[in-house]
């Protein structure tokens, strides 16, 4: 195990993962609003944001599928030995990280049973630019429209149309995380 | 886990289980002062299942849950030590997981000496004191031999 991997964690484990917590909660009750994140000091390639959302989101019942350049020997130990979590395979994973073209196809992931569709994937999407630009959102927890800069929109798009099924989406870019629940809709601007 | 017999791993664990049985008052009147370190991931406080074995070789069953608490810390050289030990003293945790980050260091030989050795002596006195006691209850069952029989 590397020495990377083992530091970079919660000092103050209730109080930094209650704010992170928050934050997440805010992210995806208010799709496309921009929140910060910290708390967590992860080994490249992850970012701040995603480091902190898989240290508050991800324990040893959530299986977690590390996509592209995030599955490296250092970020699989450093998830090991904060959160307990199994690496696993796309098919089965409940938590996905990576940059949107390394998690592509999306239909890999799981997007949850009709009687249960809890039973799906949450992807935190690495992104370089975050801002509210580009696709016009609409839908709960939205006053009448608002935007976000998404890599695409055709896929979520789709994945609205399987609505209650499909899967949720955090998109993160340095310390900044926004929420893009499979609840929305997603138009180009 | 995969059971190792690789001799240095065992000795780890040797000294990882004199840790966390020890009396967390004796581990720090032993130890008084904590060299600095790094602390990876904070003392914190949570529950593990225990398991037994019928005579060591049934099926597992769950004995009950105990208290743990666990800690890694970090040594300005390097060494990284780990801690679980019982009960809820982040005292005992921290000391234990600095001596085991201590134990891979050239301090292991002194280390060893000044608060392992006397650890494991009064382990040692504890478990045979128990022993004799528990062996003052045993009582010896024989067959009566029953006039029929003959």
């Amino acid at each position: 195990m590397t020495q990377d991997a083992l530091s970079g964690g919660f000092a103050t484990a209730p109080l930094q993962s209650a704010r992170a917590f928050r934050a997440l909660l805010e992210a995806m009750a208010r799709p496309g609003t921009i929140w910060p994140i910290e708390g967590a000091m992860p080994p490249a390639p992850l970012s701040i944001a995603a480091g902190t959302a898989i240290l508050t989101l991800v324990d040893a019942t959530t299986p977690l599928h590390l996509a592209g350049a995030a599955d490296c020997p250092t970020v699989r130990d450093w998830v090991t030995f904060h959160t307990g979590a199994p690496v696993c395979d796309a098919a089965d994973a409940t938590f996905a990280v990576g940059s949107w073209d390394a998690l592509q196809p999306v239909a890999r992931f799981r997007i949850g049973l009709p009687d249960y569709p809890d039973r799906s994937v949450t992807l935190i999407i690495e992104t370089d630019v975050l801002g509210q630009t580009g696709a016009r959102l609409t839908g709960p927890g939205i006053r009448d429209a608002t935007h976000l800069s998404l890599p695409e929109t055709a896929t979520f798009r789709a994945n609205r149309a399987l609505f209650p099924l499909g899967f949720d989406a955090y998109l993160t870019c340095g310390d900044r995380i926004a929420g893009l629940p499979r609840s929305t809709r997603v138009e180009e601007s | 886990m995969t059971q190792s017999a690789d001799p240095q791993v065992v000795a780890r664990k040797d000294w990882m289980s004199v840790l966390a049985k020890a009396p967390a008052a004796r581990l720090s009147a032993l130890m008084p002062d904590v060299p600095a370190h790094d602390v990876l991931r904070p003392a914190e406080v949570g529950s593990v299942m225990v398991q037994g074995r019928i005579g060591s070789t049934g099926a597992a069953f769950n004995l009950g849950e105990m208290t743990v608490t666990r800690c890694s810390v970090r040594l300005p050289g390097g060494a990284v030590g780990h801690a679980y030990v019982q009960g809820r003293d982040k005292g005992h945790a921290i000391r234990a997981a600095v001596v085991d980050a201590l134990m891979q260091t050239d301090a292991a030989d002194r280390l060893s000496r000044m608060v392992l050795a006397p650890l494991q002596a009064e382990a040692a006195v504890a478990r045979s004191m128990r022993a004799g006691k528990a062996a003052a209850t045993k009582v010896d069952f024989f067959t009566m031999v029953r006039g029929e029989d003959q």
